[in-house]
């Protein structure tokens, strides 16, 4: 199937029961769909629900109505009803997140948070270290600091941390909530050749990005999120 | 991943009197997986763990355990020196009192070495270099092999604990707020070594903690408690970041920042 991911009338509201029980609608009927090999851009202002379409679509955020159907293992897996072990399963084989932020683990070095997600699928602990290595490397993160934890790390440092981790896979679906915003123009350019070798390598991705050079470098198409605004429905 | 749950909890309740201390509990727990139970002071998580772990008896309801044999037993209809057994094999028990789980008075290398014997270790030679590996790997210096944890700090105590619970290579771990009584620092070191250990032997674990941070660092899977109830359960990262009953709602929201 060359479609790995297909969202299918996907709805999410929050209901704050904190303050009386109100209730913020998200996003309505978000459908839509991402081949292998392309790189889906959500696009709209801020607040339209970009980030909380990705956050549904890796389990993070539950889902009111509809459909995320991930082609896992050569079946289809629909995230949004999955119980917690399935979503974990298609989260450790086949479906990648570069958060904005990186969860710092204490005493955990960077190379180490790097490596996990191969460890996670049974690599070699010496194999996946390499590897994490080669990514830091790529990604000019200075070597002195590969043995430390992140949490003294600056922003572009531990968002680098972060793409290595998320990048180190060979996950067939990846999703990238503004992997770029913290990085200079070299680095921006070296994540823009590693999404270009994923496309290549065939994986979907879909992502978030605000600056615009890496959004036209990478983008196949933009899915403009108002579109499944509830408000813009309601005006 | 492994086609059968290890632990299949249909139903269990368990009233002090009148006074309730955990309702209707369901659940199953497969290998490999770290269950968070989390709530405040007196929602009942103790209760459960306690129930689960055969230290109490349920009022009503079944708990069932996947034997090594591949057989199913009904916990509450197993003979008391089973159930033993099974303690101190199969299981492993971290209390959030070190003191609790540890003789206090006999050797830290006897505390691990105990558990070797009850599982028919004899050799006085490989129990001692057994023990002596499993001091290194919860980082107390070997030349404490044959103090009393009485000398130990908090922090190392806790994790003599663990390593007497692991050292039988058990299939489920409880442990009821492992990190309670400890410093932020020595916190960490404890939980970057249970996270370790959990992901290398493949362990199976319940986790009782109010604190939702330590849910988030160790735990898959989280169940919230609430007067007796399981209010609201699932993955971990959706129960933190998308909590949907007023009260998960109300302790997320009570996290402090730092």
């Amino acid at each position: 199937m060359a479609t790995p991911l297909v969202v299918s009338e996907v709805a999410k509201s929050f209901t704050m029961h904190l303050r009386d029980g109100i209730r913020l609608p998200v996003v309505n009927g978000v459908s839509f769909s991402v081949k292998k090999g392309e790189c889906v851009v959500l696009g709209g202002p801020s607040g339209v629900g970009k980030s909380s379409i990705l956050k549904m679509l890796y389990g993070n955020y539950a889902v009111d109505a509809g459909q995320i159907l991930i082609e896992h293992q050569g079946r289809l897996v629909d995230l949004a009803h999955a119980a917690p072990r399935a979503v974990l399963e298609v989260r450790r084989d086949t479906l990648g997140y570069v958060s904005q932020f990186l969860r710092v683990v204490p005493r955990v070095s960077a190379l180490d948070v790097v490596a996990e997600p191969l460890l996670a699928r049974g690599v070699e602990q010496a194999a996946a270290r390499e590897k994490a290595a080669g990514l830091l490397a790529k990604l000019n993160l200075p070597r002195e600091l590969w043995q430390l934890p992140p949490a003294t790390f600056s922003g572009g440092e531990q968002q680098r941390v972060n793409i290595a981790r998320g990048f180190i896979t060979d996950h067939a679906i990846l999703l990238l909530d503004e992997p770029t915003a913290s990085l200079d123009a070299t680095n921006r350019r070296v994540v823009v050749e590693m999404i270009a070798a994923k496309k290549a390598e065939g994986v979907a991705l879909l992502g978030i990005f605000h600056d615009e050079e890496v959004r036209d470098a990478v983008a196949d198409r933009i899915l403009d999120v108002s579109a499944f605004s509830p408000r813009k429905a309601a005006a | 991943m492994s086609a059968v749950p290890l632990l299949k909890v249909n139903d269990v309740s368990k009233f002090y009197g009148s006074r309730i201390g955990c309702r209707n509990v369901s659940f199953e727990l497969w290998p490999g997986e770290v269950l968070a139970i989390v709530g405040e002071s007196g929602s009942g998580k103790t209760t459960l763990l306690s129930c689960l772990s055969t230290r109490l008896m349920p009022s009503s309801g079944i708990v069932e355990y996947h034997m090594r044999d591949g057989q199913y037993r009904d916990l509450a209809r197993m003979s008391e020196a089973e159930r033993r057994f099974l303690m101190r094999t199969d299981w492993g028990f971290v209390h959030q009192n070190p003191a609790d789980g540890l003789r206090m008075t006999v050797s830290a290398g006897a505390n691990v070495g105990e558990r070797l014997m009850a599982v028919g270790d004899r050799h006085y030679g490989n129990i001692r270099a057994t023990a002596a590996d499993w001091l290194r790997r919860v980082e107390i210096e070997e030349d404490r092999i044959d103090d009393q944890p009485r000398s130990f700090s908090g922090g190392m105590r806790q994790r003599l604990q663990i390593a007497r619970n692991l050292v039988t290579s058990p299939r489920l771990v409880f442990m009821d707020e492992p990190t309670g009584g400890l410093d932020v620092s020595v916190q960490a070191r404890l939980l970057d070594l249970v996270r370790g250990l959990v992901h290398d032997l493949g362990l199976s674990a319940i986790i009782v903690t109010h604190d939702l941070a330590v849910a988030r660092l160790l735990s898959h899977r989280m169940m919230v408690m609430k007067d007796g109830l399981v209010i609201e359960q699932g993955l971990t990262d959706r129960v933190l970041d998308d909590p949907r009953e007023p009260y998960t709602q109300l302790l997320v929201s009570s996290i402090l920042q730092v």
